[in-house]
């Protein structure tokens, strides 16, 4: 099999190193496949736009009703909170681009350009994890602080901001982010299981929007019960400043998400391992 | 260096390969043929690793695929579906193969420039039409500078100049000493590229030969015989090896004997004889002969006997 003498066009022009598939290797696949894509920009753009948006309407809104606001009102009014309201829409714009990341390769046949470069095959969903995930948390933790401090500026015309040193408050900030970058990493598990965008998209946001409100057709006291190891409840007990007496305490609720989300992308493990590309 | 042994795939109640052995070796183009639904895309994916055989054994330079520590640089694959994502770009698409090897950019764009793609490759690979596409996915297999190849249906699609084009490229790779494996469904195109020839039909082994022999076979066996009286020499002829059709009155399409011996046969029975003539078949149509055979092989009841080309309903 030796190659003859004679210099072939198709020849890698030096004696090309021969290197090895390594997990670092791996992971800059990835992350040049993630760069190279609009709907990456697309996608972050669209959160990153709306829950600013949303920070800046609804604190003006508050600042508005200020004056004329019930006093019970006033007393529960949560500032950290209500800026960073927006990241329930942001979720959305996460959770597609998290699924898209796997079932994208899967609608137009890369997975298996990508499974011939590594055949190994778990190598590409670690990487996967870890690009999205690391992105991710770097854009929607920019994105909260922006949206909490355009909403602490709408506040303070009636001096009821509060300041990122404020007890909580950072949990509250970055614990947005936490969630919005879990929800995209579960989005990339159950795209993982299902392969499909479609199907990725509505396993996920029936698991985050639409389980809570089946719930609300159950007796009240299995509600309470169950309500609080809901996916989206759980993981949105880091996002208020102030559980309320219904949700778990914010890192146990963030550990339950979390446990989700592991167990997704397990599961998606076992599906690319196992399953014919 | 190629070793199937004993391969089987099945989707559910489909069998897609069946019991299909066969070794590919280096320094030849070898035609993988077979009409749509053969199980070649099949074979090929299990030679990748994209999936599992049901049972059986692929090895490709020794090893199965995925136990190569750089598999980029052992095999490179053409599949037939295409298999990059329409929003990339060319460029980007070839780098991100490439990074997971440390191929380096350099390479990138050698091989770029070498399907001649480099007008294109910042564009994105959705808009390309099937040659680019076709182009963008050999580039992809040559990344690596692989001992072997494996192209599914590279000439797919293509005008003549770039089925020119992929016909040198296999030749030359080929007599660089690679192993060089590539389907089609055109017997026509393999005579012209292959050295080698694996023939399957219906998932199963037809035949393992060289395309000289190939149509050496192919084309002195038939014979057309026309004569008053069919029927008689339709009796004398019979034999276990011989097969004889009609498809007009008194005209007969014999095979497995030569004109010499159906001539002496007419002669000493007292046949006469309108025209005696070797049939020089085509290879497609020695081809299509061959894939029928494996059709009713399988014993299918003629009455459903399902179009080769669908297979599916069966
Ligand atoms: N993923 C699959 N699921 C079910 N059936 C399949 C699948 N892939 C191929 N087949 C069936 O297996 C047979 C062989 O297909 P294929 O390998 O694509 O043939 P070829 O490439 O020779 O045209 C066909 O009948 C096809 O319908
Ligand atoms: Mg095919």
């Amino acid at each position: 099999m030796s190659t003859t003498t004679a210099p072939a066009p198709v020849s890698a022009a030096a004696t090309a190193p021969r290197g090895k598939v390594t997990q670092p290797r791996v992971l800059k696949s990835e992350w040049i496949k993630f760069r190279s894509l609009r709907s990456t920009y697309l996608s972050l753009l669209i959160g990153m736009v709306v829950m600013i948006g949303i920070a800046a309407l609804a604190c003006w809104a508050v600042a508005n009703r200020w004056p004329s606001m019930p006093a019970m009102e006033k007393a529960g009014f949560d500032p950290a909170g209500r800026s960073i309201d927006g990241f329930f829409f942001a979720q959305l714009a996460v959770g597609v681009l998290g699924v898209m990341v796997v079932t994208g390769e899967y609608s137009t046949g890369m997975i298996r350009a990508t499974l011939s470069a590594v055949p190994r095959r778990l190598p590409v969903l670690w990487a996967k994890t870890a690009v999205f995930g690391g992105v991710t948390f770097v854009v929607t933790s920019v994105t909260a602080l922006i949206s909490f401090f355009v909403g602490q500026a709408m506040l303070s015309s009636q001096h009821i901001q509060t300041s990122l040193s404020a007890s909580g408050v950072p949990r509250v900030v970055f614990g947005t982010a936490i969630y919005l970058t879990l929800v995209g990493l579960f989005g990339v598990g159950l795209g993982t299981v299902v392969r499909s965008t479609p199907g990725g998209i509505s396993s996920l946001f029936g698991a985050l929007l639409v389980l809570p409100l089946i719930l609300h057709a159950l007796p009240t006291s299995w509600a309470n019960d169950i309500g609080p190891y809901l996916p989206s409840n759980a993981g949105q007990a880091l996002t208020t400043l102030h559980p309320d007496p219904h949700t778990l305490a914010p890192w146990t609720g963030c550990g339950v998400f979390a446990l989700y989300v592991v167990a997704s992308i397990i599961g998606g493990a076992i599906v690319l391992k196992r399953r014919d590309a | 260096m190629i070793e199937a042994t004993a391969l089987t795939k099945r989707y559910g109640p489909k069998t897609a390969v069946e019991d299909l052995s066969f070794t590919v070796k280096p320094g030849v183009v070898t035609g993988f043929l077979g009409p749509n639904g053969a199980g070649k895309s099949t074979t090929m994916r299990m030679l990748l690793g994209l999936d599992a055989p049901t049972s059986g054994r692929a090895v490709v330079n020794g090893r199965s695929y995925a136990d190569h520590p750089a598999p980029l640089h052992e095999v490179g694959a053409m599949l037939e579906a295409r298999a990059i994502h329409t929003g990339r770009t060319a460029f980007n698409h070839l780098l991100a193969l490439a990074a997971t090897t440390g191929i380096p950019r350099s390479r990138v764009e050698e091989v770029i420039e070498l399907v001649g793609l480099r007008e294109v490759a910042k564009k994105r690979a959705g808009g390309f039409s099937l040659g680019m596409g076709q182009r963008l996915g050999i580039a992809s297999a040559l990344l690596g500078d692989p001992a072997t190849l494996i192209l599914d249906e590279p000439v797919n699609g293509l005008d003549p100049e770039g089925i020119r084009w992929i016909r040198d490229l296999l030749k030359s790779l080929a007599a660089e000493g690679r192993t060089v494996f590539v389907s089609s469904h055109l017997m026509s195109e393999m005579a012209l590229t292959a050295e080698h020839l694996i023939i399957v039909g219906r998932g199963r082994l037809i035949a393992d030969t060289s395309v000289e022999e190939f149509i050496r076979e192919a084309s002195n066996n038939t014979v057309r015989v026309r004569t008053p009286d069919a029927g008689k020499l339709r009796e004398q002829i019979a034999g276990p090896d011989v097969t004889i059709t009609s498809d007009e009155a008194g005209v007969l399409t014999v095979t497995g004997l030569s004109s010499e011996q159906i001539g002496r046969t007419a002669h000493e029975h007292g046949v006469a004889l309108y025209e005696l003539a070797n049939q020089q078949a085509s290879l497609e149509e020695a081809f299509m002969e061959l894939t029928r055979d494996v059709v009713e092989y399988q014993a299918v009841p003629s009455a459903s006997r399902p179009n080769v080309t669908e297979g599916n309903a069966a």
